[in-house]
């Protein structure tokens, strides 16, 4: 493969890793708001509280991560001058803008339980755009042209939603009484098999674009966001029923939630300073089709 | 009208006049006083503080009729390709990146918050964050000389016309009658670069005849607009959040 001395074609992003802790609060707010939403239909009001509560947590964490990345941070209110749906981000701050109020009214309203039907419109509100915030920064990462981001935005929203529900799931466990966690614990397991089925899948699928995931300094970051998910879910199959190993089972999946979006964040830098990565691909299209250069 | 540049790497003398023009009027800072051991080029590439870059390639080449290997020179000047299909204006959220009466595609940075997310999204690594200012800044393909019917600096200052700016159909047009020229007199390995409307990006504002393979001189060989994937990375999303409610309204059917 020829290169220009070896130079990276596309730049890495200039985003700092408060941006991979905030794809983690969000992503926690996002789930958490659903399970709080789910669990109030379903009259399990503790568990409702314990993850309305986690999801106002994620939310006051995200907004001060957001606004100290920009680079203006003064200038944070132009994320809402326009709507675009080109953007991702743009999309995302709209969700946000909706989102963050619903989710703090949400649990401000089952704290003190005062107005409960605007809290309980604001848990709907929050419950029904709390999949979006969970799965909106696997979109974000991949409309870049990072390939190890950009080519595995089939698999990258599916693994988003799974270490968002891991870690709503796991945060719901260590907060909730042994009797009122059912729901916690069977979707625990459920989504620490989605979260580790679907990185695994993105791995395979991503070929020799994946090398980021596997070597390196994300690459053990994956592995150790596999162990720590894998074995969360163990502990809650075999002694969740138990306090203090149901409070170490959430711990481990939280864990394994942080690490995987700093695996994918760290991938995408190790992505873009590669030339092969880029370069490769492309220069098999190219000559595959024929079309352009001789 | 569409206006833009036409850089004919074939007479490029790597003066670096451009580069020099470009600070000049644009009052960009300074890119560091680096030797980078790359030839003659210490700048490296695009950045927020280098609008135009000169690449130096030395080529070993053997020339049969004296029996004897040398160099070849390859010096182009790089620049943003102000792309009909650009991701960085795509991804802005705040509207600071826009397209400009001439389709060019400009930063407002009375507008610009320093989100980062176009640097990421340019297949081409152009636009970039200015650390000590907070903000984006590329190439604006000089938006104030062409306000006052001037051409931009780059252009002005080339000693050779291996940037030659125009409106873009005209320039295309006299693009394919060089490459013709030096087709017919041997220059084998001769193409143009982003005059092609069908390619990823729908062609560059910007465009070039270059002399070997773009990944030569840092250009990727088939740069796609990210945005083109958009519908079916909301689709997949749109999966995965039905994949998490589903998951959830399943585990709290029993209530305990």
């Amino acid at each position: 493969m020829s290169s220009y001395y070896g130079h990276p074609v596309v730049k890495a992003p200039v985003w700092k890793p408060v941006i991979a802790l905030y794809f983690f609060t969000g992503g926690l707010a996002g789930a958490s708001s659903t399970l709080g939403c789910a669990a109030r239909l379903a009259g399990n009001r503790r568990l409702a509280r314990a993850a309305l509560l986690a999801s106002a947590a994620g939310v006051a964490a995200s907004g001060p991560l957001l606004v100290a990345d920009l680079g203006r941070p003064a200038r944070f209110l132009n994320m809402l001058r326009v709507a675009k749906p080109s953007s991702p981000m743009s999309v995302g701050s709209w969700i946000l803008a909706a989102f963050a109020p619903a989710s703090l009214v949400a649990a401000a309203c089952d704290l003190t339980r005062l107005a409960p039907r605007l809290g309980g419109a604001a848990t709907t509100a929050a419950g029904a755009l709390g999949p979006a915030v969970a799965t909106y920064t696997a979109v974000l990462v991949a409309d870049t042209a990072i390939p190890a981001w950009h080519d595995a935005h089939r698999e990258l929203p599916f693994l988003f939603a799974g270490s968002s529900l891991a870690s709503a799931a796991g945060t719901a466990l260590a907060f909730t009484a042994t009797a009122d966690a059912g729901p916690a614990r069977r979707l625990a397991v459920v989504c620490a098999a989605l979260e580790v089925a679907s990185f695994r899948a993105m791995k395979h699928r991503l070929g020799e674009v994946a090398g980021p995931y596997k070597d390196g300094r994300a690459g053990r970051l994956a592995k150790a966001a596999e162990a720590c998910t894998a074995l969360g879910a163990l502990v809650v199959v075999t002694a969740g029923r138990r306090r203090p190993e149901a409070v170490v089972a959430g711990g481990l999946l939280c864990a394994g939630s942080l690490l995987t979006r700093f695996s994918v964040f760290r991938a995408g830098f190790e992505s873009a300073a590669d030339p092969a990565a880029t370069i490769v691909p492309q220069r098999r299209r190219v000559t595959s089709s024929g079309t352009v250069s001789p | 009208m569409r206006m833009g540049f036409f850089t004919d790497t074939s007479i490029c003398i790597g003066c670096k006049a451009c580069e020099v023009a470009c600070k000049e009027w644009n009052d960009v800072p300074d890119d560091g006083l680096n030797f980078l051991g790359t030839s003659y080029d210490n700048t490296g590439g695009l950045g927020a503080d280098t609008w135009r870059h000169v690449a130096f390639i030395e080529q070993p080449v053997s020339v049969p009729a004296i029996g004897d290997s040398g160099i070849r020179w390859l010096m182009s000047s790089d620049v943003c390709k102000h792309c009909t299909h650009a991701a960085c204006l795509d991804v802005c959220p705040t509207g600071a990146l826009f397209r400009t009466e001439f389709d060019t595609v400009v930063v407002q940075q009375d507008v610009c918050n320093g989100c980062g997310y176009c640097v990421p999204a340019c297949p081409f690594g152009v636009i970039d964050k200015r650390e000590s200012d907070g903000r984006v800044w590329k190439c604006t393909l000089c938006y104030d000389r062409l306000k006052s019917d001037m051409e931009p600096a780059c252009a002005k200052a080339c000693p050779t016309q291996s940037i030659q700016f125009g409106p873009l159909d005209e320039l295309r047009e006299r693009a394919a009658g060089r490459l013709g020229v030096l087709r017919d007199a041997g220059v084998a390995d001769a193409r143009l670069y982003g005059a092609d409307e069908s390619d990823g990006v729908g062609g560059f504002g910007a465009f070039f005849l270059l002399l070997d393979e773009p990944e030569v001189y840092g250009l990727p060989p088939d740069p796609v607009v990210t945005t083109r994937d958009l519908p079916r990375m909301w689709k997949a999303a749109a999966g995965a959040a039905l994949a998490l409610v589903g998951a959830v309204a399943a585990a709290c059917a029993r209530p305990r």
